[in-house]
């Protein structure tokens, strides 16, 4: 994040206030066993409400796997994540293709443009609420996990709070086999700065 | 038993399962996998959670609405999961 612009730091998920932050990550991993449901504990976290706060005031919000999982069910985001199509847990790279532009991950991206970021997943397969037609921000190019529209990343109305279930950080050093990460990160940060300034 | 002021004790059988219309991947693995058992006669399979806990108010009312606000809120996930509550007193 420090080499897209931002100057990030750590807000500790027991924390209440997020320190004058312009903006969140929920990043991915596991939390309270991700018992019952994947975020459904962690989605009660004391630093949650205000995450909610900022996103009801229009800053950006990213969650990403489980955090996208605990924004789901924080209901910040549409829909829920049930278990991959499959029943298989995936850990693979997946082509990504930009669907709506206006939105705090994708700001700056193409519609239609391509992206190589990986998944690491059991609980990826995105279900909206019944009925409801959320703003699809990714889609996989060729659907993994049975996600609903190939929904690999939706965004809430204003298009401020998206989760995803890719991991964009590990896809931020060639090294690591895809750069394409880092332009969803800059997205978040040049959303930042619109933000702030507005 | 229901004198002023007394308080009741039961035990919530909760059964939380994916909507109707939302597929059931481990229910229809397992279909799939009962007739190599020899099971052939067996359909529409699914599977869902069974919770139990135990709780204590002032009437039976009083506490299946309360189990019903804590499914809403956290035990089921409305948007692809159903729930249906039992109380019975102990």
């Amino acid at each position: 994040m420090r080499r897209e612009g931002a100057d990030p730091d750590y807000v500790w998920h027991g924390d209440a206030d997020l320190r004058g932050a312009d903006a969140v990550i929920l990043p991915g991993g596991f939390a309270h066993g991700d018992y019952l449901r994947t975020g459904a504990i962690a989605r009660f976290s004391p630093v949650m409400d205000a995450v909610a706060g900022l996103a009801s005031a229009g800053a950006p919000v990213l969650g990403i796997c489980n955090g996208f999982q605990i924004l789901a069910e924080a209901h910040l985001v549409p829909g829920a994540l049930r278990r991959n199509e499959g029943l298989r847990f995936l850990c693979t790279w997946t082509d990504l293709e930009v669907v709506d532009t206006d939105t705090i991950a994708t700001r700056g991206l193409e519609k239609g443009q391509r992206l190589r970021i990986p998944i690491n997943h059991y609980e990826g397969n995105y279900t909206p609420p019944e009925g409801a037609e959320p703003r699809v921000a990714f889609r996989y190019v060729d659907n993994p996990n049975g996600a609903w529209q190939n929904a690999a990343g939706v965004a809430n109305d204003a298009g401020n709070v998206v989760g995803m279930m890719p991991h964009p950080e590990r896809a931020s050093e060639s090294w690591l086999g895809s750069e394409d990460g880092r332009l969803v990160l800059a997205s978040l940060v040049e959303s930042c700065r619109v933000t702030t300034r507005a | 038993m229901s004198s002023n002021g007394s308080r009741v004790k039961a035990i919530a059988r909760i059964d939380v399962m994916l909507k109707p219309g939302i597929s059931d991947v481990q229910g229809q693995v397992v279909e799939r996998s009962l007739p190599a058992m020899g099971w052939e006669n067996v359909s529409d399979v699914r599977v869902g959670k069974h919770l139990e806990l135990v709780v204590e108010g002032a009437s039976l009312e009083v506490l299946k609405e309360q189990v019903e606000k804590m499914c809403e809120a956290f035990l089921a996930n409305t948007v692809i999961e159903s729930y249906a509550v039992e109380l019975e007193p102990i």
